[in-house]
């Protein structure tokens, strides 16, 4: 809402400094969110008379003319206006000068060798009208005397942008931010002075809403303006309009907009002429079409309010009027309208025929449903003055009357809410002067809330009215209390954070990619799951929710690559989506490694990043997180999107409950489909819901100290197993031997080809034993020794090398 | 007597010459083996007179003792000189590079959802969380803002069906009802979170993050919110004194609502809380609204409290230093390394926020 301090003054009386007002605005929530000063400047703009002109020697659509620019002063601009011509006074910028429509600075300047001094103004060029064909022509007889002296009459005050929130419609006119004030203490509504119309003609043209379901107007008020003279509006009122930064179309419309941001009135104003037989307020047919005052033709639905005659629909009511109906300068009898339309039924149509209008804007937050004659009495006021003719007697259709809204308010409810006291006192008045009519009780206040201010409607409304006003400084402030009754975080709470750390203290970059992506990257990692659309979404490229991190992962890796560093983990914690759903997500840690290790080092050799890396960040950030490496099982079916040879997954335990895990190298398809210019791609996603929480506190998961200080022997033994073994099944053998015996076990080579058979392969162990009870003897440990040689043959089917 | 002194003083001065640990080792033998010279001259200490026995015994072992401590630091000086030549043989260029280390980093707003939670968790705040994925009435209906509420406009939201009915959430306000839902009152949580908004441009990214408060007890009063709010901004920016403004607004879901802002200005291009006359909005807050109340089966008349939400990603660029919010999820490691966190900086409340 943008109003000036003078506008604001033909309502408030007050001698406060501007600097005041932006401060007060501010702290009642009427919020001051730019000011801006048109006028600065402005004085640099003159009247002027073109004295000569000539064809331009290089361009035939250009004059230079010759302008008298006061005090016998001549310049030469260069102009291409048709119509400027010799004799003609308009509006001349010097250079320096800020042209207000697109506020470029002008400049001294060669027009195809022709140097031009300034510019010969256009009224679109100075924010006066939409007219951008030709120079400004200005009435000679008016402005002869005035060549040389300034063409703005006087500097306006400045425009003040306020951001009123939804719940305010009142505040959308000055009436309503000025009586605001007033029970802010700054300064004194002044009361409404406007004359009413004295008229004993009826209003001709018949009115009549329908009734039917969901009749979005309930009440319809006009008065017909008979014999007038649309003409240009005086300067008075088109200085209001432009000192907000409107143009000046006509003094019908100009009236009409100016009632509106006056007093948050919106009317329409229609040629009488150009309605068949009366107007009438319905709701409208599918298929029904009309050309709007925007210049677009709308294709309506069932169910939406229009204003029609006998044919067809002339506009939709509170959102824009029609083209068929719509006052010109010839315009000779007007028809106002005043109505009220429902805020809901507003909202529907123009959302669904996405039109934004002022009128729009204000009817879906709620007009003043007994402003209707004060609106009609004040436009018809002036354009009687200013256009001359008759003026009828208001005519009200309704269908449904005002009800009044009453309000038991409890005096205590106030510090109760707020924490503060003020008296009773100061509440009536605040109460009073934002318009309530007010009844004291002995505990009570009995409210009658004003027919403008749609959004109180209970208890704690009025409390915000009075704290508003009040002042929210007087808020006191209650510190803190430093106690703790429940755990900041649960379990998996503090798992997620574990997690997190955990994977970057091992060298990954955490990134937060958005949660959606791009069709093209998630379709090669979505796996089994479903496709989640997004039905309006940014752009094509951010079209579905992420089913898994590495579509945003993988994308990032590589423009990172293409960024040209070589070697780079990255990892983020959040959300995949299997379903569209609330709820249907998963937290998942992912991670993302690409490059060598130790590229160009000194001291080490480097080589490719591989399977075994990441599978080591894998169990190390699970056994940091409180899981026991010697129970994980892992596997090699993995998703299609990890190499088949080179992936795995991780279960927490044998008994293959939820993947915990998969890792491994991306597959090599993908790599080459996305051009991904890297040496070796591997990736990691930690599947966080399906981690099994600890059921103790970590001070309980502390079990009995016990370690063995008697001899532990080292043995080797080297297997030739079949190549389908897997290594982890051979270790869980020898270690399911003896568990109080064997402590650890090693592998130390794994070797294939030579002199190994085809298909097999031999496996190096080292294996640790040691008793907790005694020194074992040579005999011992040649039992065991021979148990393991034994068990491992039986169980595999492997050979032990001699 | 002059025998010993003499072999003494003769074996003394040859051992202080140039020799080698085997030069000396002869010497040694010669003095100590099982003929030598002083060895041989201790089987003799039986056939001294007794009168001169006591003495020629205790020169012997004077001689001998001098003899062989000479011989023992003469053999150690010249295997620490050895030792010392070979250490110096092998003397490497200390300055070379150790061996490659990586370093991994905390995204900045993961860092500053900690803070915050630590900052809270003090004052008796726990964390809840929600789905990313809401339902439209979650999201807008049960916080008082039913369909027709131009309010509404001010959330572009991303919708998953063509009803309208499944939707990203626009902020992480949802929780609250979830909350209150499904635990009874007293409530005092945060939730921090991702939320959404189809609103792409320089300052606005359609993903950013909020931390959502809600305290609803019998007696929280708007004192209580403004106390609340000046502690944890005052923690949060890590300083002594902040300027802090509460401005009335309208959110539909509280009721009194206010803008806050803080006082700021900008010192050699750098951004300093808490001073100068230059305010910046920074969060919204408000009395819960008696309707949302309704709607999750908590008694108004009974219970009253404030919700707040905050911007994280705004936080974490006021405290920062960040200049654009794209940047966040841009994934550019070179971005990730200057703004991330090391992962032992670890907030907590005993060891401060930050190091």
């Amino acid at each position: 809402m943008k109003i000036t301090y003078d506008w604001l003054k033909d309502h408030l009386k007050t001698s406060a400094k501007e600097d005041k007002l932006l401060e007060k605005l501010t702290d009642i929530g009427l919020e001051v969110e730019s000011i801006e000063n048109l006028s600065e400047g402005l004085d640099s703009f003159k009247v002027a008379k073109i004295v000569k002109t000539e064809k331009h020697p290089n361009a035939d659509r250009l004059k230079v003319c010759d302008v008298d620019v006061g005090n016998k002063v001549i310049k030469k601009v260069v102009c291409g206006a048709a119509n400027a011509r010799e004799g003609l006074i308009t509006v001349y910028a010097p250079p320096g000068a800020i042209i207000p429509k697109n506020k470029t600075k002008l400049v001294v300047a060669k027009i195809r060798d022709v140097t031009s001094y300034g510019m010969l103004c256009s009224e679109s060029e100075l924010n006066l009208s939409d007219e951008s064909d030709g120079i400004t022509e200005l009435s000679s007889s008016k402005y002869a005397k005035n060549i040389g002296k300034s063409y703005f009459s006087k500097p306006s005050s400045n425009l003040i942008d306020l951001s009123i929130t939804p719940n305010r419609p009142d505040c959308l006119g000055v009436r309503g931010i000025a009586r605001d004030l007033s029970a802010a203490g700054f300064g004194n509504l002044k009361p409404e002075k406007d004359k009413k119309i004295k008229s004993n003609k009826k209003q001709t043209l018949k009115v009549k809403i329908t009734k039917e379901k969901n009749q979005g107007c309930l009440s319809f008020g006009s008065c017909l303006i008979t014999n007038v003279k649309n003409t240009e509006s005086p300067q008075w009122l088109k200085d209001k309009l432009i000192s907000i930064g409107q143009k000046p179309i006509s003094a019908i419309v100009d009236i009409t907009n100016y009632v509106m941001i006056d007093i948050n009135r919106p009317l329409h104003a229609y040629d009488a002429d150009k309605i068949d037989r009366g107007i009438i307020v319905r709701n409208s047919k599918s298929g029904e079409e009309f050309t709007a005052l925007d210049n677009k033709n709308y294709k309506l639905d069932d169910g939406m309010c229009v204003i029609s005659d006998n044919k067809g629909v002339l506009g939709l009511g509170g959102i824009i009027g029609g083209t068929r109906s719509g006052t010109e300068l010839d315009t000779k009898n007007v028809l106002l309208e005043s109505a009220y339309f429902d805020p809901r039924s507003i909202r529907k149509t123009a959302k669904k025929l996405n039109i934004d209008t002022d009128a729009k804007f204000r009817f879906e937050r709620g007009i003043d449903q007994l402003s209707i004659d004060a609106g009609l009495n004040k436009a018809a006021f002036l354009i009687k003055e200013i256009c001359g003719g008759e003026v009828s007697k208001i005519d009200i259709q309704k269908i449904e009357s005002y009800k009044n809204k009453v309000i038991k308010f409890e005096t205590k409810t106030f510090e109760k809410i707020t924490g503060f006291k003020i008296s009773t006192k100061e509440m009536i008045i605040i109460l009073e002067k934002l318009g309530f009519k007010l009844k004291k009780e002995k505990k009570f206040f009995k409210l009658s809330v004003p027919s403008w201010r749609p959004d109180i409607v209970q208890e704690i409304d009025i409390v915000e009215e009075l704290v508003r006003i009040s002042g929210y400084e007087k808020i006191k402030i209650e510190n803190p209390i430093k106690e703790r009754s429940k755990n900041t975080l649960n379990p998996t709470q503090k798992l997620f954070h574990f997690l997190q750390r955990a994977v970057a203290s091992k060298g990954y970059l955490e990134a937060i990619t958005w949660s959606f992506t791009d069709s093209k990257y998630n379709d090669h990692f979505k796996g089994d799951k479903k496709e989640i659309k997004i039905v309006n979404p940014i752009s094509s490229e951010l079209g579905v929710l992420r089913n898994s991190i590495f579509s945003n992962l993988v994308m990032y890796m590589s423009k990172n690559l293409d960024r040209g560093i070589k070697d780079l983990s990255i990892f983020e914690i959040g959300p995949i989506f299997y379903g569209s759903q609330p709820g249907a997500q998963n937290t998942v840690v992912c991670g993302l490694s690409a490059g060598k290790k130790s590229r160009l080092s000194w001291i080490e050799k480097e080589r490719n990043i591989d399977v075994f890396d990441i599978k080591r960040d894998v169990t190390q950030t699970l056994v940091e997180a409180g899981y026991d490496s010697e129970k994980f099982y892992i596997d090699d079916e993995s998703p299609s999107y990890y190499h088949p040879g080179k992936s795995g997954r991780v279960f927490l335990n044998k008994g293959k409950d939820n993947v915990a895990a998969y890792f491994g190298e991306i597959h090599p398809n993908i790599i080459k489909t996305l051009d991904i210019k890297t040496e070796s791609l591997v990736g990691f996603e930690i599947f966080l819901d399906n981690l099994k929480l600890p059921k103790k506190p970590l001070k309980d998961q502390k079990t009995k100290y016990s370690v063995s200080d008697f001899q532990k022997s080292e043995r080797d033994f080297a297997f030739i197993v079949d190549k389908k073994i897997s290594v982890q099944d051979l270790v869980s053998v020898i270690s399911n031997i003896d568990k109080n015996l064997i402590s650890n076990i090693k592998v130390f080579d794994v070797y294939e080809g030579g002199n190994i058979p085809e298909n097999q392969k031999s496996v190096a162990i080292s294996v640790t034993i040691q008793s907790l009870e005694k020194t074992l003897t040579d005999n011992d440990l040649e039992k065991t020794n021979n148990l393991i040689i034994e068990t491992v043959e039986n169980i595999t089917g492997a050979k032990i090398r001699s | 007597m002059s025998e010993i002194k003499n072999i003494r003083d003769q074996f003394m001065s040859k051992l202080e010459g140039d020799l080698s640990v085997d030069q000396i080792n002869e010497i040694k033998t010669e003095l100590f083996g099982k003929n030598g010279l002083i060895s041989s001259k201790f089987k003799t200490i039986g056939s001294i007179p007794e009168t001169d026995r006591k003495k020629f015994a205790s020169d012997l072992n004077q001689a001998k003792d001098e003899l062989q401590n000479l011989i023992t630091s003469k053999i150690s000086e010249i295997e620490g000189k050895k030792i010392n030549e070979k250490l110096e043989k092998e003397k490497v260029d200390i300055t070379l590079p150790e061996r490659p280390f990586v370093r991994g980093k905390v995204h900045p707003v993961s860092q500053t959802i900690d803070e915050i939670s630590s900052i809270f968790s003090e004052i008796g705040f726990s964390v809840e969380e929600g789905p990313d994925v809401e339902n439209e009435y979650n999201n807008f209906t049960a916080l008082n803002t039913p369909d027709n509420h131009p309010a509404r406009d001010m959330h572009d939201t991303f919708y998953l069906d063509e009803n309208k009915e499944v939707l990203l959430r626009t902020h992480t306000s949802p929780v609250q009802i979830r909350t209150m839902l499904k635990d009874k009152p007293p409530f005092k949580i945060i939730a921090p979170g991702r939320t959404y908004r189809s609103d792409s441009d320089q300052t606005h990214s359609p993903m950013f993050h909020q931390v959502e408060g809600l305290h609803i007890d019998t007696n929280i009063n708007m004192g209580h919110l403004k106390g609340c709010l000046n502690y944890f901004i005052k923690e949060f920016f890590e300083v002594e004194k902040i300027k802090m403004r509460f401005r009335p607004s309208h959110f539909p879901f509280t009721e009194p609502s206010a803008e806050v802002d803080i006082g700021y200005e900008i010192k050699d291009g750098k951004i300093i809380i808490g001073e100068g006359d230059k305010w910046l909005e920074i969060l919204g807050c408000g009395m819960v609204h008696p309707n949302v109340l309704k709607n999750v089966k908590v008694d108004p008349s009974k219970y009253q409290g404030y919700a707040f939400g905050i911007g994280i990603d705004r936080l974490a660029m006021l405290k920062y230093g960040i200049n654009d919010l794209r940047a966040f999820f841009d994934c550019d490691y070179r971005w990730l390394n200057h703004f991330g966190f090391d992962p032992l900086d670890v907030p907590s409340n005993y060891r401060g926020l930050s190091r």
